[in-house]
């Protein structure tokens, strides 16, 4: 029996099952009612009662069956593992049916039963990060085992390519050690994220402004979605637009200077990436801005300043920290976005401040050790996590600045 | 000391003038900024939509097939030899099967449209890169001028999935396959997002724990999509054994992405739910549970809508993770279980731009424009569904 | 008139807290069955608080914790085995804004009812909640539109909704939280009407921060400052001869 068909079978029968628990609950409910004796609760809690004493044992007994057969403990055949979980589940639904009793409090027990759910399902998103952490970590552990943290840190030469023959026993040979040296792919994700918030931040934030103290409430709520576009393009569909329509444009422009760029150059994904992030720099200054009081704009106003000297002198130094964090954040997208680079940045790791040149980035480093067709163990392959690493502590960290400048944002006007 | 009253714009005085132009010089930044985004909006859409158009359109040519008794096993014996490099090899190597099925056919041949070699329909649009050998080139020509070459709506480009041949490559496989992640998606996002949003917003005490779950899910939301691909590599595929590829790894980890935008977009919208309707539903001895799900989560259902359209468009555009969860593959059929090779929309998109034939660089602009079109939909009707609720208590 | 007097409430020693700030130090207060009582004193005295625990509204309130006893028929409501769900069937509220549910008037009526199980949908249910909006004397105003949404009605209409929908779960007790401070005077005085005619049948309980109107509608007031119950007595006493010297002030206008 296949797990897609334990799964079909555990769920076809596991959900007609809980259905008649309700029923046949509510229906000894309601005939304890008609015999004129009032129940503490309604008939249905009683059936929601029973059917939550159906289906937990039962969905309680798989998952301990699966979680046993994953970490090789033992393994259950299929058909006993359905049957020993339905048997759980009807003694579950014989016990919940004794206990449909005038004084017996139904809606409590569902309600606690709900609310321990609802618990379980917010606990999720923790176990989420800490999955995210833990695996990036642990496999960042095993890379650092084999490669000193502080080479990865400050090598500035990425040559992988031997690593593969260590994996296979070859080590010991008279073979070029791989380095791991990752400060040319920082330098490539810091200059690429440089010119997206060389584009992104003038445009944005020129663009709050006209939409929160220039534009007329119509044309802001047509301005508003369109901008909003922007951001609803897909990455892979920028990285594409990158390489087959920016990058040659740029390869032109640049001859006519009489300078030599590459089609892989990092002004391409640069640019557009900067473009991608528009609206999400627009939209989170445009919310503080118009978070700003109007009473100061007033004031300013009253004593005879321009509408441009008051957005300048009093509108902007006000929303500043709520800039700041905006622009925080979208550097924290910057760095971590992969689809563009991948596409149009290139693979060569490149120290250099040349943006017409190839450079490669911290995340396409990431796809390019993880999707071609090498062993999971190696040191190439385990780069990517300790490069995950790297982003994540990044990306946290500037979005943990970014929330306490807020709220010392918000405070200020509250 | 007194000075003068002029109050009237664009006076004498010099300083005043100079503050003027200031000022609108200041205006015109604003409006500069977003004309150069909208410019690049009109630029981008026409570009793609120019890139794609030749897509639709599939080249046919008009040949002579011989259903000769050979051409069971060697289908060039089917066509005059100079000929099998201007059509199809796609459809020529469905010949053989043709003949097993209707043996009647033996011995008879026929005039036919059919599709031309991707090289010659590259060289009809007058792409560069076409490939066509000169000798080839001629044939062509020849052909054209004789009305032996045509071009037709490309339905095939819905129909089939990933080719080799770029002129049989379609999006069918791709779409399915994103429905299926999609689906998986929803099914685990949406309840699991709802639940903890109501969990948070209705029921937690206002504790470190509650506390620590907020910030937690606020910096989920910021994590660069790439890392919840090594999420999926690491606990979903090499811990738990889902099959690497499969709409299952694909759709668990867009699931896991999708969730933090589920639960802020929730929480929002049950947090606009006036504190008096809770009052109400609790004065008349309703329990906390009935008053969550009689009144305060019909009254958010808009909300809640909108914010998981939302945020399923962004994964129906989500790449980065599934690559790394190896869903990238070649996939000719749509496939039929959760568990099986799987592309979605944006991975084929991917896969068929990192091609060099001239023929998969249209089709990945068609893939675009057909991503584009769902993608904005989907934007267009949760603004909508936005716009309609925003009801004043 | 006082020897036929029996407590339907009655309070000792009642304390709460909001955190670390106690809001009520200490009451004793009788509230008789078949009576409507007042509440009066100025803002943040405590007396919205207070009738909140009367049917444990403030268990919403994380930080709030009660000391004392409530006894509702000699039956203490903060008694651990207490269901707070069906101690408010006993114990309906009325609030100070009206928040009708964003459904139809039938719908608004109908609910509780129906989750209760006091009867079932149909022509029984069509009864209760032609009976409920008679009570209220609001029938005649939306008999012909009880599909229309609830919401659409006037203020004051909406109030009367609203304590159609909280008789029609046949409670013992009425509170009501400032239940005219929205209305206009129109409004205003039918509502006090209909408490007028709903005592035959209810214990009610008011917080006002109206004088006349406590004057005007209650058998008995209370005055409370700052989180202590000042004076309780018949109110045509309190208003006319109060014992106290801070209700003798709050009365004649000369504080609050």
């Amino acid at each position: 029996m296949s797990t897609a068909d334990l799964f079909l079978w555990f769920f076809g029968g596991l959900i007609p099952l809980s259905a008649m628990a309700f029923w046949l609950a509510r229906s000894k409910a309601l005939s304890v009612e008609s015999t004129g004796n009032r129940l503490h609760s309604r008939p249905g809690f009683y059936g929601l009662y029973a059917m939550t004493w159906m289906a937990l044992p039962a969905l309680a007994a798989s998952l301990m069956f699966s979680a046993a057969h994953m970490f090789n403990l033992f393994t259950v055949p299929g058909p006993m593992l359905l049957a020993s979980a339905f048997a759980l589940g009807g003694g579950g639904l014989w016990f919940a049916l004794g206990r449909i009793k005038t004084d017996f409090r139904a809606r409590q027990a569902v309600e606690k039963v709900m609310r321990a759910l609802l618990l379980t399902a917010a606990t999720i998103s923790v176990l989420t990060t800490l999955g995210i952490v833990l695996s990036v970590i642990f496999e960042s552990i095993r890379f650092f085992k084999v490669i000193p943290i502080w080479d990865f840190i400050t090598g500035t030469q990425w040559q992988p390519d031997t690593a593969f023959l260590i994996g296979a026993g070859r080590g010991g040979e008279s073979v070029a050690p791989p380095l791991f040296g990752s400060l040319p792919i920082f330098a490539g994700t810091f200059m690429i994220t440089l010119i997206a918030m060389l584009v992104a931040i003038p445009v944005g934030l020129f663009s709050a402004i006209y939409m929160s103290e220039y534009a007329s409430h119509n044309a802001r709520g047509r301005l508003k979605p369109m901008l909003e576009i922007l951001a609803g393009i897909p990455t892979v569909v920028y990285g594409f637009f990158a390489a087959i329509t920016i990058s040659p444009l740029i390869v032109e422009a640049a001859h006519a200077f009489g300078l030599q760029a590459d089609y892989t150059n990092a002004l391409a994904p640069g640019l557009i990436m900067g473009v991608m992030i528009i609206p999400f720099i627009s939209s989170l200054s445009d919310d503080v801005i118009r978070a700003v009081p109007q009473s100061l704009r007033d004031g300013s106003l009253a004593l005879g300043t321009t509408k441009a000297e008051t957005i300048r002198h009093v509108v902007l130094p006000a929303a500043f920290p709520g800039i700041v964090a905006a622009c925080l954040l979208a550097v924290s997208r910057a760095i971590g976005e992969t689809m563009i680079v991948v596409m149009a940045a290139g693979l060569r790791p490149n120290l250099t401040a040349n943006p017409l040149e190839g450079m490669t980035t911290v995340t396409v480093k990431i796809v390019e050790a993880l999707t071609g067709d090498q062993e999971f163990d190696s040191a190439f392959t385990l780069s990517a996590f300790a490069l995950g690493l790297v982003l994540l502590t990044a990306t946290l960290i500037l979005n943990i600045i970014s929330t306490i400048v807020v709220r010392k944002f918000r405070q200020q006007y509250e | 000391m007194n000075k003068p009253i002029n109050y009237i714009a664009g006076a004498a005085n010099p300083r005043q003038k100079q503050r003027e132009r200031a000022d609108t010089r200041f205006r015109l930044y604003g409006m500069t900024a977003l004309a150069l985004a909208m410019m690049f909006l009109v630029f981008f859409f026409i570009d793609i939509i120019g890139k794609a158009i030749p897509a639709f359109y599939q080249t046919e040519v008009h040949v002579t097939i011989n259903y000769v008794e050979a051409a069971k096993t060697n289908y060039n014996k089917a066509i005059d030899h100079k000929l099998s490099h201007i059509v199809s090899r796609g459809w020529l190597r469905g010949l053989p099967q043709y003949l097993q099925a209707h043996p009647e056919m033996i011995g008879s041949s026929s005039e036919e449209w059919v599709a031309a070699d991707s090289r010659v329909d590259q060289y009809i649009k007058q792409h560069d890169g076409h490939g066509l050998k000169s000798r080839y080139q001629k044939i062509v020509d020849e052909m054209s001028a004789d009305g032996r070459v045509r071009q037709v709506f490309n339905s095939g480009f819905f129909t089939t999935g990933d080719s080799k041949l770029p002129e049989q490559a379609g999006i069918m496989a791709a779409a399915v396959g994103s429905v299926f992640t999609l689906l998986l998606t929803m099914l685990v996002a949406v309840p699991i997002g709802v639940m903890t949003a109501i969990y948070l917003e209705e029921f937690a005490d206002d504790n470190t724990v509650t506390r620590a779950i907020e910030v937690n899910i606020n910096n989920l939301a910021a994590i660069p999509s790439i890392l919840y691909g090594l999420l999926g590599l690491a606990i979903f595929i090499n811990f738990m054994g889902v099959p690497r590829s499969s709409a299952l790894a694909g759709g668990l980890t867009l699931a896991l992405m999708t969730l933090p935008i589920i639960i802020i977009a929730t929480r929002a919208s049950l947090r606009a739910v006036p504190e008096t309707i809770r009052e109400a539903a609790y004065g008349l001895g309703a329990s906390s549970l009935q008053t969550v799900w009689h009144h305060v989560l019909p009254l958010a259902m808009p909300g809640i809508l909108t914010g998981s359209i939302i945020g399923l468009a962004q994964a129906m555009g989500e790449t980065a993770p599934l690559i790394i969860v190896g869903m990238m593959a070649y996939i000719p059929e749509p496939s039929s279980s959760i568990l099986d090779a799987t592309t979605v929309l944006p991975a084929q998109v991917y896969t068929w731009s990192t091609e060099s034939m001239g023929g998969y660089a249209e089709r990945t602009s068609a893939g675009i424009l057909v991503l584009l079109t769902v993608l904005l939909s989907l934007n267009a009707v949760a603004v909508k569904l936005r716009n309609r609720s925003q009801q004043t208590w | 008139m006082s020897t036929e007097l029996t407590n339907k409430i009655t309070v000792r020693d009642l304390k709460l807290w909001y955190g670390d700030f106690q809001a009520i130090n200490g009451i004793d207060l009788d509230i008789y069955s078949g009576k409507v009582t007042a509440f009066i004193g100025p803002s943040g005295c405590g007396k919205s608080t207070f009738l909140r625990t009367m049917n444990r509204m403030n268990d919403r309130i994380a930080s709030c914790r009660v000391e004392g006893q409530i006894l509702l028929e000699g039956q203490d409501i903060y008694a651990p085995e207490v269901d707070v769900v069906q101690l408010r069937t006993h114990v309906g509220m009325v609030f100070q804004k009206p928040n009708p549910f964003p459904k139809s008037i039938y719908e608004n009526i109908a609910y509780a009812p129906r989750i209760h199980g006091i009867v079932h949908d149909g022509p029984e249910m069509d009864e209760l909640v032609e009976k409920s909006l008679r009570k209220a004397s609001i029938w005649e105003e939306v008999k012909d539109k009880l599909q229309q949404p609830g919401t659409a009605l006037s203020g004051g209409q909406q109030q009367r909704l609203c304590i159609a929908r909280t008789i029609a779960v046949e409670p013992d007790v009425i509170l009501m939280d400032e239940p005219c401070s929205a209305l206009d005077p129109i409004a205003t005085a039918k509502i006090e009407e209909l408490m007028d005619e709903l005592k035959q049948e209810y214990t009610i309980v008011i917080v006002t921060h109206n004088m006349q109107q406590a004057a005007r509608v209650s058998d008995y007031t209370a005055y409370f400052y700052l989180g202590d119950l000042v004076e309780f007595g018949e109110t045509t006493q309190i208003f006319t001869a109060p014992r106290h010297q801070k209700t003798e002030d709050y009365i004649t206008g000369r504080f609050g």
